[in-house]
């Protein structure tokens, strides 16, 4: 009877059925695909950070960036100084080319003996120390000075040499400079289980290996390498020392670029910057991910003046469009579906509430006849539960068409995470050293070596919680929509059986 | 059988209170065929109510049977109208989705019926007032009186000990009305019914037993 009478009414008023049906479908269709996007950017997020941290990196531990005090600005190791002897002489101008490796900008190095402290620290299961690098290399002509001092002073409102003088940064006509920069790792090159180069696929040659700590050879991010015309085999000056390239590496998430242009062996990187004993990251693996936040604290604890990041705290710090894209379905995309979902629900609550209304003769009628109140409420419930459930079926069907046009166009978010940067990251601190500041015009092109952007392609995923939460809002609408309406059958009077005579 | 002592009903709407029943005492013997008239709004469709167990009355006293209608709680009396009780309405009041013999099986329903036992049952009593045929008709497809029939058959499915009609005849051409009356004298001779009519139309109060007349809620015997 319940089934039969629950069939008749659906196929009796098709047209209000497959009103509330679309408008439950969208509204779930819509968080359907909310969700599986949202999952779907999470993911890329976690690849970024993966990219830049590793595989397996639960926590980081770095060092706040303390503002330069008075006095150090300059005594870093960052300063060009070309003296008399520096480059070759032509007849009128002298061309130089010095390469400099400096701390990596928003990193401040501490003492590598951190990195024991860490080991030491119950609930880490393994943990590596990485130096964060930038490679300054200079290359250009300056004018001779001197030749043109002999030379008879200009004359105001002369014809040549008046005019302000133009070309070169440093503003002296005639000379032209290059500044090329590139992003250096040095990273222990025996501990490849955890830290930037875990997530790595070995795209030529071969990687790191614990016999290379001395040894001056270095391997390249592949996409870098092919920007910057580098094969295995080829040499590469860094800070002043030409190293062999003995392999290439690619991300392991599509179109990812690797944490650092070039990996280095920690104790080169270390002498070479001047940063003997010095590290900007520690990269840490817990025991178990129940654990972190307890080593979080632990660690916390043991290096009061580092800053130590979770993986959760890292995702704060991809930025991008992969950032933006992040914001946009958990701001917009969530009300969005909420209200869609709200208004679907009122619609099917009205209709409901309508059809009851509609009706009061007919539930009066079953009333009269000895139905109870319950029956009468059930066969109400049981009506919007299954149109809900027309809903949520049809909504799933178009949720999942779209999450699969979404993977069929496949679009690419692209995130950076500073390397080494601590949450709210100091880009433009340009490192306390007293190194070049990122402010002026190699802001930008330092800023962009510091940090590697990361391609990723969105796929949303479909889950188990997605047709979870499809059926679960369709019942839930329903039995909203069922209770309300039932609610009201449950208070009309039989007597109106006899009352309201058509 | 049905007992009244001193029935009173009145409705109380804002502020307006209208006395529907006032001091109603009379009693209805098992079996007896009765017809109610009166003047439109004098309180018949409001006594039948009363017998039916669809309202209780504001004081007063009312049993059918060893059932105290006029005390019993809601869940109660809609178990004796399901079990106990048959209703037949002006305007027939079939459930537009369901087939004839759906509708007539809806009596069943809250008895606990097995299906196949209500599909016959169902089936038999069409057949008593004639519609066998027609079972599988919805009752848009039906004529007035051919639906009043399928009200019948749906009152009397269950085997109850009463009737009440309201105004069963009142949406029925005259040749029509005779033919439902008949069915309906029919049944209550054969099946030893209490069957109470509610009617305006003399024709069909000249065949009761009985004829109450009731104005401004008084009730008076004939
Ligand atoms: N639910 C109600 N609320 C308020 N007043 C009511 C209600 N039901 C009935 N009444 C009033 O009680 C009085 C008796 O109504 P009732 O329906 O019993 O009359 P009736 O004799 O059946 O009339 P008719 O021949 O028109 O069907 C009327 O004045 C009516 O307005
Ligand atoms: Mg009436």
């Amino acid at each position: 009877m319940f089934f039969t009478s629950l069939r008749r009414e659906l196929a009796g008023r098709r047209r209000q059925t497959a009103i509330v049906a679309i408008g439950m479908a969208l509204a779930i269709a819509l968080v359907i695909i909310v969700n599986s996007v949202a999952s779907g950017v999470r993911d890329a997020q976690a690849s970024v950070l993966q990219s830049v941290y590793g595989v397996g990196t639960d926590l980081t531990v770095s060092q706040e960036p303390t503002p330069p005090t008075e006095g150090e600005a300059g005594a870093g190791p960052g300063r060009f100084e070309f003296g008399a002897d520096d480059g070759t002489v032509s007849e009128d101008s002298t061309s130089v080319s010095q390469s400099r490796l400096t701390a990596g900008f928003g990193s401040t190095t501490f003492d590598a003996s951190a990195l024991e402290t860490v080991t030491g620290i119950d609930g880490v299961a393994a943990a590596s120390a990485a130096l964060s690098l930038t490679n300054l290399t200079f290359s250009g002509e300056m004018p001779q000075f001197a030749a043109r001092d002999q030379g008879p002073p200009p004359a105001e409102g002369g014809d040549t040499a008046q005019q302000p003088p133009t070309g070169g940064f440093d503003g002296a006509g005639g000379s032209a400079f290059d500044v090329d920069s590139f992003t250096v790792l040095g990273i222990d090159p025996g501990a490849a289980a955890v830290g930037p180069l875990s997530s790595v696929e070995l795209a030529e040659g071969r990687g790191l290996e614990a016999s290379d700590a001395g040894q001056a050879v270095a391997v390249l991010d592949a996409s870098y390498a092919t920007s910057a015309d580098l094969a295995v085999g080829d040499t590469i000056d860094v800070g002043g020392t030409e190293f062999e390239v003995v392999g290439t590496v690619s991300s392991t998430s599509a179109d990812a670029a690797t944490a650092s242009n070039v990996y280095l062996p920690l104790d080169l990187a270390q002498s070479l910057s001047g940063l003997d004993g010095q590290v900007s990251d520690i990269y840490v693996q817990a025991e178990s991910s129940d654990g972190i936040a307890a080593v979080q604290a632990d660690l916390e604890e043991a290096l009061p003046d580092a800053s130590v990041s979770t993986q959760a705290d890292l995702a704060a710090s991809v930025s991008g469009s992969l950032s933006t894209a992040s914001t946009l379905i958990s701001n917009l995309g969530l009300w969005l579906s909420l209200a869609v979902l709200v208004a679907a629900f009122l619609i099917a609550i009205l209709f409901t509430i309508q059809g009851v209304t509609r009706r009061t003769r007919e539930f009066g009628t079953l009333k009269a006849i000895g139905w109870s109140n319950g029956r009468v409420v059930g066969q109400v419930a049981g009506e919007s539960l299954v149109q809900g459930l027309i809903g949520g079926a049809a909504g799933l069907v178009l949720g999942l068409a779209g999450i699969w046009v979404i993977n069929l166009i496949a679009p690419t978010l692209g995130g950076s995470a500073t390397t080494g940067a601590v949450p709210g990251g100091a880009v433009t601190a340009g490192g306390g050293g007293g190194g070049p500041t990122a402010a002026g015009p190699f802001g930008d092109r330092l800023a962009d070596a510091a940090g590697a952007t990361t391609e990723v392609v969105l796929n949303a995923p479909v889950t188990i919680s997605v047709v979870a939460i499809a059926i679960g809002l369709a019942v839930l609408g329903g039995l909203l929509a069922g209770a309300i309406g039932g609610w009201r059958a449950s208070r009309l009077r039989p007597a109106e059986a006899l009352r309201s005579v058509a | 059988m049905y007992t009244l002592e001193h029935v009173s009903k009145t409705y109380s709407q804002s502020k307006r209170r209208v006395t529907a029943l006032q001091d109603v005492t009379l009693s209805i013997p098992s079996g007896q065929l009765v017809a109610i008239q009166g003047p439109t709004g004098g309180g018949k469709s409001t006594l039948l109510q009363m017998l039916g167990a669809l309202d209780r009355p504001t004081t007063g006293r009312l049993t059918l049977g060893d059932a105290e209608l006029s005390h019993l709680p809601d869940r109660k009396l809609g178990g004796i109208r399901a079990r106990e009780i048959g209703f037949v309405f002006q305007g027939f009041n079939l459930i537009p989705t369901l087939t004839a013999q759906e509708n007539v099986e809806t009596a069943l329903a809250p008895l606990g019926v097995p299906a196949e036992d209500r599909r016959r049952r169902a089936v038999d009593a069409l057949a008593s007032v004639g519609l066998a045929d027609r079972a599988a008709h919805m009752p848009g497809e039906l004529s007035g009186g051919q639906q009043q029939r399928v009200a019948i058959a749906r009152a009397l499915v269950k085997e109850p000990d009463v009737l009440l009609a309201d105004e069963p005849t009142g949406n029925l051409d005259e040749e029509t009305r005779d033919e439902i009356m008949d069915l309906l004298e029919g049944l209550w001779r054969d099946r030893g019914l209490t069957l109470v009519i509610v009617t305006h139309d003399s024709a069909v109060a000249r065949r009761a037993e009985r004829r109450l007349h009731i104005k401004l809620g008084i009730v008076t015997e004939r």
